[in-house]
């Protein structure tokens, strides 16, 4: 797939990612094996019928292979974008034996972005209409991805979102660069087309709670509002100006636009040398953003060693094209602040891998008198996120497990509240957007489950 | 939409916006704020409820930046973009005795639900409100309507009596007014003067923060402050803090982080030159 070269990508925000021509797209298409039993669908968490769809292509059947893609997945768009294939479809073709895999996460692209392009109004009919009404706790991937499946089925879906935008972390985290915001506008849109009915500026929690949605008449609950609370390290000088959590320099950029201004009102104040602390996909948007917005340096500060960072190895690789430093087994000490209460600098400790620890990666540990001093006027804290705690507050009898996330069964997604079913980040085992999308749709079969 | 019922002038680069939110009407409280968006490019910026009339609420804004400015264009009939709230907790009005209630300039706006809250939980309620001038002195009419007492500042003496809100607390607290309860809200500087006098006395004072927000529901971290040596944050675990642990050095450099851009912004559109 062709990508915009490193030179020219890092001074606009445009998609890095190019995506395939149709006669490229026939041609990868060609090289499946079309397997009986497909292990490559076995291991899509939503499912989709992968070699029926890519055969369509390989026979330039492209609207008959868009199809086949939506009747599992309402989101192909963004997840020919943002899925980890390579660690799910294209991790189990059996192409891998002799060399490469097909490359399907970019064939659904392919086939998510010929229907953008060349169908207006691609409706599905909803056979049957049914009275149940439910309720959708935010509109990320896992609560729109359940909303879509239950409006298919024919229920009366309403989902609120706390922002005045649809769309959860794909449109304040996923840089514009990665998933076009247009995509996902669209694909929303598809959603509306099958009945989904999406309430901005409403926070489930502060304008209505769980009990007010049940006394009016929702049957069902899906529970999808994320991991919004950015954490923090707890060091000094963390609160200085120019220190900003992911969430923030991400939301600033991608929901608000900050790249655009001063076309757009919402400002951001990056220096000229940044550090961003973290080694997860996160981390490696804010730094590519952060070299967008005008960086002349950007580093990423990461306590354990590269095969140790949980960051998909495309975004790695992308952002070390990019010219953006990785320095491995660092941890920072603190921050230092000049007299306006500005960063110009940070103070780190070298570190060394030990023994396993419970995650099976190894321990990082101190390297006594190893302190060291960087140069940095900005400092991104990219260290993860905790589920946003309005709802949950407002919601007692919800059962939390460990970092105040939602217990749920893995099968149903069902939590301890009759009727309340929850998935994505604000629950226990999710983390990427497919994954969140996964859970959306085991909870919709469920709750269709419980409904009939 | 959020439909705009009116938007005045009610002194000099003050302006009070009457506005439809249903929603955030239904559940508002004092000392409860919304975020509005103007516009599909605007910023999301935080004011604080200062009024909630059935369906309707007021808030009231100084002119300081670019959508402040904005703001004033807005013409009775048309709307706002996007509004959300009530954010943040209510004010904890139970009673407490005699509590104090201070405002500074557009602050001020912002007390009128808080004082009437605490009247109506049985406090004797005693309100120092203060400005750099007459013209900036507002809603004394109608605070005067809800508390108790109510004594006035400006800077050159124009209304009231001369000097600072600070000046009156001290001489009611010198004078043996028994306070149980300051309660603060304005510039960052006289919430840190006020805190700084009740401290030493041990009198419980509050002090609402106007931090930089973005989304106001605990998503960004922005608003995040000291207080009592450990980060909270002004969306969520605020706007009120105990004011004597509130890191008030740390909040006004924070407030400065994005005024060049501000400025910047301001100067291209040739507008508060």
């Amino acid at each position: 797939m062709k990508k915009q070269s490193p030179k020219d990508r890092v001074k606009n925000f445009n998609e890095v990612a190019l995506g395939m021509s149709e006669e490229e797209a026939v041609k990868e298409a060609t090289r499946c094996l079309f397997c009986k039993e497909p292990k490559c669908s076995a291991n899509c968490p939503v499912e989709i019928d992968i070699p029926r769809f890519i055969e369509a292509i390989k026979n330039k059947k492209f609207d008959e292979a868009i199809k086949i893609v939506k009747e599992k997945n309402n989101l192909p768009g963004v997840c020919g974008r943002v899925c980890p294939q390579e660690d799910q479809c294209e991790a189990a073709c059996v192409l891998n034996a002799k060399g490469k895999p097909i490359n399907i996460g970019v064939l659904e692209r392919f086939a998510a972005d010929w229907e953008l392009n060349n169908i207006t109004h691609y409706t599905l009919h909803i056979t049957q209409k049914r009275d149940s009404k439910i309720a959708v706790i935010g509109s990320g991937p896992a609560g729109l991805t359940c909303a879509g499946d239950l409006a298919r089925l024919g229920y009366q879906v309403i989902v609120f979102e706390a922002l005045h935008t649809a769309g959860g972390v794909l449109v304040y985290g996923i840089p514009e660069f990665r998933l076009p915001k247009e995509i996902v506008k669209k694909e929303i849109e598809y959603l509306k087309s099958l009945g989904v009915e999406v309430r901005t500026n409403f926070i489930v929690g502060i304008n209505t709670t769980l009990k007010e949605l049940f006394a009016e008449g929702y049957k069902v609950v899906f529970v999808g509002t994320g991991a919004g609370l950015p954490s923090f390290m707890k060091i000094p000088g963390e609160n200085l100006d120019r220190v900003y959590s992911s969430n923030e320099l991400l939301t600033r950029a991608n929901l608000m636009k900050a790249y655009l201004f001063p076309e757009y009102d919402t400002p951001i104040n990056i220096g000229k040398k940044v550090a961003v602390i973290g080694g997860g996909n996160t981390a490696m948007d804010s730094a590519r953003v952060s070299l967008r917005l005008g960086a002349e340096k950007v580093f990423i500060i990461y306590r354990r060693s590269e095969k140790e960072m949980p960051a998909r190895q495309e975004e790695i690789e992308n952002a070390k094209e990019e010219g953006i430093e990785l320095h491995m087994l660092t941890l920072p000490k603190k921050i230092i602040g000049d007299d306006k209460g500005f960063v110009k600098a940070m103070e780190c400790v070298k570190m060394e891998l030990g023994e396993p620890d419970s995650s099976g990666r190894r321990r990082p540990i101190t390297i006594k008198g190893s302190e060291f001093v960087m140069d940095v006027d900005t400092v991104v804290v990219a260290i993860g996120q905790s589920p946003n705690p309005v709802f949950l507050k407002a919601t007692p009898e919800l059962k939390l497990g460990k970092w105040d996330k939602i217990e749920v069964d893995p099968n149903t997604q069902a939590t301890n509240v009759r009727g309340v079913y929850a998935g994505g980040d604000a629950t226990l085992g999710d983390d990427t957007v497919i994954a969140a999308m996964g859970a959306g749709k085991r909870a919709a079969r469920a709750i269709h489950n419980s409904l009939t | 939409m959020f439909k705009i019922l009116s938007n005045e002038k009610i002194a000099p680069a003050v302006f009070r916006m009457d506005l439809e939110a249903a929603l955030v009407a239904k559940k508002a409280a004092g000392g409860q704020f919304v975020m509005i968006r103007i516009d599909e490019k605007g910023e999301r910026i935080p004011l604080t409820i200062a009024d909630i009339n059935g369906k309707n609420i007021t808030i009231v804004y100084q002119v300081v930046g670019v959508t402040t400015h904005k703001l004033t264009e807005k013409k009775a009939g048309s709307a706002l973009e996007d509004v959300v709230g009530p954010l943040g907790h209510a004010t904890d009005a139970r009673k407490f005795g005699t509590v104090c209630c201070i405002g500074g300039g557009v602050g001020i706006a912002e007390l009128y639900p808080v004082v009437r809250a605490y009247k109506n939980a049985g406090n004797k309620v005693i309100v120092i409100i203060g400005a750099r001038n007459k013209e900036l002195v507002i809603f004394k009419d109608k605070l005067s309507k809800v508390c108790d007492e109510i004594f006035v500042t400006t800077d050159d003496g124009s209304d009231g009596e001369k000097g600072f809100v600070s000046n009156v607390l001290k001489r009611l607290m010198d004078s043996g007014a028994n306070i149980d309860l300051v309660y603060a809200v304005g510039p960052a500087v006289m919430m840190k003067v006020v805190a700084d006098m009740t401290r030493p006395a041990g009198i419980k004072t509050l002090a609402s923060l106007n931090t930089v927000l973005v989304d106001g529901t605990g998503m960004c971290g922005s608003c995040r402050i000291e207080v009592a040596g450990e980060t909270r944050f002004a969306c969520v675990d605020g706007p009120e803090f105990d004011a004597h642990e509130v890191n008030f050095e740390e909040m006004m450099a924070r407030q400065s982080l994005f005024k060049d851009k501000e400025a910047h912004a301001c100067k291209i559109r040739g507008i508060l030159q």
